[in-house]
């Protein structure tokens, strides 16, 4: 095999030596095979891994009702979710301040996130709570998204809640629904 | 006068040692490496930043896709306990063969009234067959009550509080994803996890 005859020279004329062969095999071509599937299976194995994002919804507890007001509006801000890929968000009650229209990621909604954040903070001296209704036209990526959002800017106090009337008209009135 | 000869060494080298553990490590990830179940209906996890890996086991998947719910959970023990509760919910006597298929089988989407018949189809035939998704309205209920009965099962057979996860599919639109919230909800499982993949350097 690849193995180089180097005894050097050869006895001439000597007697004549029945050839003993060797009991080397050459490895070479199945350690790099081994290798090789190493290299796919250790690739595969922690590529695909999947993550797991926890999320805690609200207690749907009837039994509690006064725990849903705790929230100050002024503090809230609140994130509807349309279609195309596309949000509305505003801060305090519905109506009273005009939603304004942003995207996802991070020239979207994470600006607004961190700056309302931090006046929040400033002027009230609490964290920014901030609710999530996901609209019907919306799709399962935009929920995975905003929370994804939520992690990264650090968002102490987030919920998921249903979208109620008035705020499906806002967002019919700028064309997401 | 004679030349110093300079004696030339073998250029092949042992490579025993160096296959052994090759193949060692080898066999170790060949065994750690877990099978990817493929999914009846194509499902795109949406990414996120999570780095946080799911658990190993102990775990319940709800796939969604195609507005199609599928249901699976770890551990032979608990699906054929969870199929025996469920059996004696619907009045369906599964035979000891058909406990041991549906302890073979990964994942499953039929309602409980054709899940005998999907069970005794061969392997070829349950990849190709179109699976209609467990029912989910609240009619017959049956994916609450899968999954209850999984979560009853693990708590009898492990001590362990069975972990909630849904697969969803991107494109899913939410009122589906809201409907599988509220099936979880009403049985007071508040906190879950959404299966992500790792996203892209691009953002």
């Amino acid at each position: 095999m690849a193995e180089l005859d180097t005894s050097g020279g050869g006895k001439k004329g000597g007697k004549v030596r029945s050839k003993k062969a060797s009991t080397r095999v050459d490895l070479t071509a199945m350690v790099d095979l081994a290798f090789l599937l190493i290299t796919f299976f250790i690739l595969t194995t922690t590529l695909s891994k999947p993550k797991a994002m926890d999320i805690a919804m609200p207690d749907k507890d009837e039994k509690k009702p006064d725990e849903q007001l705790a929230v100050a509006a002024s503090r809230t801000m609140t994130i509807i979710l349309g279609k195309d890929d596309k949000l509305e968000w505003f801060v305090g009650e519905p109506g009273k301040s005009a939603p304004t229209v942003d995207g996802y990621g991070k020239n979207g909604i994470r600006k607004a996130l961190i700056e309302k954040g931090k006046e929040i903070q400033d002027k009230f001296g609490k964290y920014m709570v901030v609710i999530i209704k996901p609209s019907a036209k919306s799709v399962y990526k935009n929920t995975v998204d905003i929370i994804d959002e939520m992690n990264i800017t650090a968002v102490k106090s987030y919920a998921i809640v249903d979208i109620t009337p008035v705020e499906i008209g806002l967002l019919q009135k700028d064309g997401l629904y | 006068m004679s030349r110093a000869k300079v004696s030339r060494k073998s250029t092949a080298i042992d490579m025993t040692a160096m296959c052994d553990v090759a193949f060692l490590l080898l066999t170790f990830f060949i065994l750690t490496s877990k099978f990817k179940v493929e999914d009846p209906v194509p499902v795109d996890t949406p990414g996120s930043s999570i780095q946080q890996p799911i658990p190993d086991d102990n775990l319940a998947v709800i796939t969604v896709g195609s507005n199609k719910a599928f249901f699976s959970v770890d551990g032979s023990d608990v699906r054929i306990a969870a199929l025996q509760e469920m059996g004696k919910l619907y009045n369906i006597q599964f035979t000891p063969d058909e406990e041991r298929k549906f302890a073979a089988t990964a994942i499953f989407g039929v309602p409980i009234s054709q899940l005998k018949q999907f069970l005794n189809m061969d392997a070829e035939q349950k990849k190709s067959v179109q699976q209609s998704g467990i029912p989910r309205d609240s009619v017959s209920n049956e994916l609450f009550n899968w999954i209850r009965e999984s979560r009853k099962a693990a708590a009898a057979l492990h001590q362990k509080q069975l972990r909630i996860s849904i697969k969803g599919d991107s494109k899913e639109e939410y009122p589906v994803i809201k409907d599988i919230i509220a099936i979880l909800q009403k049985q007071e499982v508040n906190k879950f996890s959404l299966i992500t993949s790792l996203r892209g350097a691009s953002k």
